[in-house]
């Protein structure tokens, strides 16, 4: 167990979930470019993209209520309201969108705070905080947009929701995109880079806060967390506030590539059920202390490739529900293998 | 030699502390110095752990004051205590199983840069504290989850060194060690003594504290007893500081007879590394006790014959038949019958927000049902019979279990239990935290039991109670029978003597301890 393992096998154990999470998505991921028609091209690139995006930004939010060892059910509704809001005030002139999406975000953020306060300091499980107050977050978006409809600002649309070639022209950018240079990137998809910046620019600086491992630290081991004088009440506000955050830029997300903000109910169930499949297929332990972020993005990339495949091997609807319950069931139990090493069954209980 | 001159670094003045009725400590006067290894010595129960425990800021004293350096202090939080210099290695180990081992070193305060966690320089300072007391083979990127036992009792002492503290309290610190952990320990704290830092020992491994321990003070009952340098008494002069009491509790008489034929045998008994060919008889109508220190293996082996651990290698007979359960439910089938009273009631004895009658009813449901259903008549019945027979006192059946009195509740386990009709009881420390009263009827109830047929495994870490209560004692250490005892050999000195491992002639010049 010490001394001999290289580092590098060390890394590869401790984060298993993740590299497993990452292998069946490359391999779903490849298989489906190869049966598609324009497969491993930009234009398939950008619309998995798009496609993907609001999923997994819901999934990183749920990642966070998880790893202190509760539940979130609030974000798919948070990413509802959000869309609404979105819907409202992503308008008019540059300085008013920029202030539009802000306060999207911020929404976000201080609904997230509340499931926080609510679960420090009303002493309510996560599970049954979120559930009431996502409910009332629907009831906002309803009260936002009774009917699906409102406007997004259709350059932004355009922008955010194709390639890097297109989001320079748009704005004029180095030289409308047509500089040489910029060619061989110009096929990436504008969702793709954002989402490479919400890990770098927010998930992996959290991770490495005081705060960001006293997350962890509750979710290992709460009691011993409080007796090292860790800032147990700070890390909770800050894991559900950041939820929030997550769950924001999703819906922002959401009412720009749909240009417009719509209070589905149905769909924001939908995505706080798949936020935690997807949570579990990245290696994210439900019982809180292990996983990342970063293993939920590709934990909802699994589900999204899943859904994908079923429409370029044209599986009839009927059938579809139950091959994405099987292959669930087969990914996560992977993960239950842990369970056949242990000499006390007591263990199993605790 | 009297005491230094010097003003003690920690002091404690009139210190008392009780738990409900339990009196924890007793107008207690302590103190340590720098540049010392200052020894603790007591049994269970003499309120060591809750010395230190006041000492690092876990609990807070009922009365009396402390003072560090001369400052008078209160430390409301473990945190504080750290704060201030004073570091305790817990014997309950307080890493984080989740994260890995530099993390866990530097879980308060790691090194940063720029506001955010400097994993680099965390881990050198990982690597500079494993190194410093000769663990160089952990690599601090491991979770604590994959480590051995002994290994994270390194990183837990690691841990406290990272700290910087004028005292440290090692709460029986290396008692999952290996032996070349203990040497290299032992010379990290002789160059700590050197350092000036202040070290409290609390140990029962007597050759431990002799090789380290300058001074060394004996607790008993809540009460500091003395203090004194080491070298002043020699093992049976220290024994006996230890026990000095008189036995309190009335215990059942127990009747000289011919040792019955066995009813219930283990051979070579083996598991993990904690168990190690274990073998053990006991007669039919026989109680044995188990003894010796807190985990020495004694949970472990109740819990094997239990059939909770997997991987159990050795033989178990019962009336001649193999009888080794591979579950809890096989343990209690008609043809074993075997039961255990647990350890802990709360989480593995009952289901505290259900009824009693449910409770109660828990592990004998086969019994009273009719097909699927549960026999509302015979229900009724049993639970009327198993209240009358134990004398539990209850509001009504159908109150929560949790409701009663520590002392009720664990008669509530045990009839549970008796409601099966078991051959075999298995008993885990069943009288840790209860009342005299409630102790003394279990003690006549478990007489009764043996009278009736059953064969008791009794373990208790109350000296009293083995000496009182059975006909055998077999005494563990390091996950092996060391020594048994019987009849009239059965007494305090004997029992710690074998307990601590040391030389039963020496302690205790009038014991009669067999070396096994």
């Amino acid at each position: 167990m010490t001394g001999s393992t290289p580092d590098w096998l060390i890394r590869l154990r401790q984060n298993a979930g993740l590299a497993s999470a990452i292998a069946l998505f490359a391999a779903f991921y490849l298989v489906y470019n190869m049966a598609h028609p324009k497969g491993f091209s930009p234009q398939v690139f950008v619309q998995n993209a798009d496609e993907a995006f609001a999923l997994v930004m819901v999934a990183m939010a749920q990642t966070l209520p998880v790893l202190l060892g509760g539940l979130d059910l609030s974000v798919g509704a948070v990413m509802t309201m959000v869309n609404c809001l979105a819907s409202h005030l992503v308008v008019g002139s540059p300085l008013q969108i920029f202030f539009g999406m802000t306060a999207c975000i911020a929404a976000g953020a201080a609904f997230g705070f509340m499931n926080g306060c609510i679960v420090v300091y009303g002493r309510i499980q996560p599970i049954i905080t979120t559930l009431a107050t996502g409910a009332i977050a629907i009831g906002i978006a309803l009260f936002l947009r009774p009917k699906p409809g409102g406007k997004v600002d259709e350059d932004l649309s355009w922008a955010l929701t194709n390639g890097l070639g297109d989001f320079a022209e748009t704005y004029h950018l180095f030289d409308d995109g047509k500089a040489a240079w910029f060619q061989p990137i110009a096929g990436i998809p504008v969702a793709f880079v954002l989402l490479i910046l919400v890990v770098l620019i927010i998930w992996v600086p959290f991770r490495r806060t005081v705060i960001g491992r006293t997350v962890y630290a509750v979710g290992s081991a709460e009691g011993a967390a409080f007796m090292s004088g860790l800032p147990v009440n700070q890390a909770k506000l800050a894991a559900f506030t950041l939820a929030g955050v997550f769950a924001a830029i999703g819906g922002l997300f959401l009412a720009i590539q749909t240009s417009s903000g719509n209070a589905d109910i149905p769909q924001a169930n939908s995505y706080t059920l798949n936020s935690i499949a997807a949570v579990v297929l990245g290696g994210t332990s439900l019982l809180g202390g292990s996983g990342s972020a970063i293993g939920s993005l590709f934990g909802a990339l699994i589900l999204r490739v899943i859904s994908f495949n079923f429409r370029i091997f044209d599986i009839p609807p009927l059938m579809q529900s139950l091959v994405e319950g099987l292959i669930l069931l087969a990914a996560v139990s992977l993960g239950g293998l842990r369970v056949l090493r242990i000499k006390n069954r007591l263990e199993l209980f605790r | 030699m009297t005491d230094r001159d010097a003003q003690p670094l920690l002091s404690l003045s009139k210190i008392s502390k009780r738990y409900g009725g339990v009196r924890a400590l007793e107008d207690v006067d302590f103190s340590c110095s720098a540049g010392s290894i200052h020894a603790i010595l007591g049994e269970n129960g003499a309120g060591k752990s809750t010395l230190i425990k006041i000492m690092s800021g876990v609990v807070q004293p009922d009365t009396g004051s402390m003072t560090l350096t001369g400052t008078p202090r209160r430390f409301l939080s473990p945190a504080e205590a750290n704060a201030a210099g004073v570091v305790c290695v817990f014997q309950e180990l307080s890493l984080m199983p989740d994260l890995s081992v530099a993390d866990n070193i530097s879980i308060v305060g790691p090194p940063t840069r720029l506001g955010l966690i400097d994993a680099k320089a965390q881990r050198r300072r990982a690597e500079e504290l494993l190194a410093s007391i000769g663990c160089e083979d952990v690599n601090p990127l491991l979770n604590v989850r994959d480590l051995p036992l002994s290994r994270r009792q390194m990183v837990e002492i690691a841990k406290a060194l990272g700290k910087k503290p004028q005292l440290l309290i090692l709460d029986e610190a290396t008692s999952a060690l290996t032996n070349s952990d203990v040497a290299t320990i032992y010379e990290v704290l002789k160059r700590l003594r050197r350092e000036g830092l202040s070290i409290l020992y609390i140990s029962h491994r007597m050759h431990e504290i002799e090789e380290l321990a300058d001074r060394a003070s004996v607790f008993r009952n809540g009460r500091h007893i003395e203090t004194f340098p080491m070298g002043r008494y020699g093992h049976g002069e220290i024994v006996e500081l230890m026990i000095g009491r008189e036995i309190s509790a009335q215990y059942p008489p127990k009747v000289k007879r011919e040792r019955p034929a066995p009813l219930f045998e283990v051979k070579k008994l083996t598991w993990e590394n904690r168990l190690r060919a274990v073998d053990l008889s006991i007669g039919k109508g026989e109680i044995v006790g188990l003894g010796g220190l807190d985990g020495q293996g004694q949970k472990e082996l109740l819990l094997a014959l239990f059939g909770v651990l997997k991987g159990v290698t050795g033989e178990v007979t019962l009336d001649g038949k193999p009888a080794l359960p591979g579950s809890p439910a096989e343990a209690k089938a008609p043809s074993r019958r075997i039961a255990l009273i647990p350890e802990d009631r709360k989480t593995e004895g009952l289901m505290l927000p259900m009824s009693i009658a449910e409770n109660l009813c828990s592990a004998s449901l086969d019994a009273l049902s009719t097909g699927p259903f549960i026999d509302r008549t015979k229900e009724e019945v049993a639970i009327t019979d198993a209240i009358k027979r134990l004398q539990i006192k209850i509001g009504s059946p159908g109150d929560a279990v949790a409701t009663l009195s520590g002392g009720n509740q664990q008669k509530v386990v045990i009839a549970k239990w008796l409601m099966t009709n078991p051959r075999v009881i298995l008993l885990n420390d069943p009288t840790r935290g209860i009342d005299v009263g409630t102790k003394q009827e279990i003690y006549a109830l478990l007489r009764q039991l043996a009278d009736k047929g059953a064969a008791i495994l009794f373990y208790s870490t109350d000296y009293d109670e083995l000496i009182g209560c059975c006909d055998r004692v077999a005494v563990m250490y390091d996950g092996a029978i060391k020594v048994e005892l019987e009849g009239d050999g059965i007494t305090e000195q004997a029992l710690i003597a074998s307990a601590l491992n040391i030389d039963a002639g020496a302690a205790a010049r009038s014991g009669h301890g067999v070396h096994g």
